[in-house]
């Protein structure tokens, strides 16, 4: 798949049709991806990589690549079109200055998925359709990608791509995810256990950062959370609301946004499930007002603002008095 | 949910009103002789709508017991759709507290129009009766805010 990859972009490269392309590059260790652009031929030779690792969504750098001068090529994986399509609907991507290949996912894995499943001192990984060959340190390992995905992936919402230029593999469908499982899960739990369960999560929380600057949804040029006098500029103490507070916000600022591509999740370097927090949201309008999936088209109104005026048929918190 | 024990507690509301209907009804309310609870704390604000998902966090974190939102009846409000954002919004705000472990009685939304004196009364008693069934509210505090 790489190679088809580089060969179809050089072609694009070489004709004119686009003057870089926005891809993934190999860091430190081979599952250390990082997204990179590419301004020549031989750069894009020699450090693009696609692989299982390749998880980051790139649509989020859309945004300040499309205001540059010509065309970009991106590859976008069936989650990140949603994403891509959600900010063309917020006019944050340039439609024109982009050229998007829909490139086929069969789920992507990361190195901490891989230690948990016992895979530790990765030195190299080789794919072979489904089947990854892991090289240790300790030697060879064989797994299937089935069993090493992250888990936003093993609940992956569609693998059909919503916007694309040219497709490179074949395009999925949507799927039955049973996304809803765990948010199920912990809404079956009594009012002390789910404070108990969010403040332990929530204490974890370093305030990196890293989620709401991966979060494709969250476009702000100026955010809340970077004023010094919000309060909120950085971590209070592990058993205050400071953090809840953080996150609800964060959470709540993508509502009716969010496409659930879970790299809030997948940054997060304290493991904090926040994922759950936007499938909460989803899973709440979803009940509410009809079902919506942010991205699928260009131009929906979000279920936060396209409210109606008939008193009856709008279920919502007024009607049930705020009591449980 | 607790029942609270504690006799000398009281709890600390605090009312958001719109400026058209709501904080109108509280003068009402005052010029007719009504009396409601003293705990209750009103904040004036141009719309329901105008309140953020963080004004009602932040109400929690400096030691309110209770938020409750009012504003103007569907179809009433001065800027003919405010009430409408604010119902979509607070569903979920408060329907990401509960998710969180805060009783979502401590949260509520009602409609009262400037012509509802007896209304505001009734539903303030309501509400600080709720929450002094409910007790202090202790998840949501912040330690720095805290005065001993």
């Amino acid at each position: 798949m790489q190679a088809e990859l580089i060969k179809r972009a050089t072609e694009l490269m070489e004709d004119g049709t686009v003057n870089r392309v926005l891809g993934w590059q190999k860091g430190q260790f081979v599952y250390d991806i990082t997204p990179a652009v590419f301004t020549s031929v031989e750069d894009l030779k020699e450090n693009f990589v696609y692989n299982a690792f390749c998880g980051d969504n790139l649509s989020k750098y859309l945004r300040a690549e499309s205001e540059k001068e010509g065309k970009v090529l991106v590859f976008l994986k069936p989650c990140d079109t949603y994403s891509f399509n959600q900010l063309l609907t917020e006019y944050k991507i340039h439609r024109e200055n982009v050229y998007v290949i829909g490139i086929e996912c069969n789920g992507k894995t990361s190195g901490e998925d891989l230690k948990k499943k016992g895979i530790e001192g990765i030195l190299d990984v080789e794919e072979n359709g489904d089947e990854l060959t892991v090289r240790t340190i300790y030697g060879d390992e064989k797994v299937s990608l089935k069993d090493v995905e992250s888990y936003r992936c093993a609940t992956c919402k569609s693998r059909k791509h919503v916007a694309y230029d040219e497709l490179i593999g074949e395009d999925g469908d949507i799927l039955d995810s049973h996304r809803f499982d765990q948010v199920e899960e912990i809404e079956k739990m009594s009012a002390e256990e789910r404070f108990n369960f969010w403040r332990g999560e929530f204490s974890r929380c370093i305030r990196c950062n890293a989620c709401r600057n991966v979060c494709p949804a969250c476009t702000c040029e100026k955010c809340v959370f970077d004023n010094y006098d919000s309060g909120l500029y950085n971590k209070a103490a592990e058993n205050t609301f400071e953090e809840q507070c953080f996150h609800i916000i964060r959470a709540y600022h993508v509502a009716g946004r969010c496409t659930d591509c879970g790299e809030c999740s997948r940054v997060c370097p304290e493991h904090i499930p926040l994922h759950l927090l936007n499938r909460k949201f989803i899973k709440d309008y979803d009940a509410l007002y009809g079902d919506f999936m942010a991205g699928a088209e260009v131009g929906q109104m979000s279920p936060v603002v396209d409210f109606t005026m008939d008193n009856d048929a709008e279920p919502s918190v007024v009607q049930k008095g705020g009591a449980e | 949910m607790s029942v609270n024990e504690n006799k000398d507690w009281e709890p600390k509301i605090i009312a958001i009103c719109c400026n058209w209907c709501s904080y109108s009804g509280a003068d009402l309310a005052g010029t007719n002789r009504l009396s409601y609870p003293a705990n209750v704390k009103i904040i004036r604000v141009p719309c329901s709508c105008r309140v953020n998902p963080m004004f009602v966090l932040r109400a929690f974190q400096r030691g309110a017991d209770g938020v409750i939102l009012c504003g103007c009846h569907p179809g009433d409000c001065h800027y003919s759709t405010g009430n409408y954002h604010t119902r979509r919004r607070m569903t979920l705000l408060f329907s990401m507290l509960n998710y969180l472990g805060i009783e979502s009685a401590r949260t509520r939304v009602e409609w009262v129009s400037a012509a509802e004196g007896q209304r505001f009364v009734d539903v303030m008693d309501g509400f600080v009766k709720t929450i002094t069934e409910l007790g202090p509210n202790r998840r949501l505090e912040d330690l720095r805010c805290k005065q001993n």
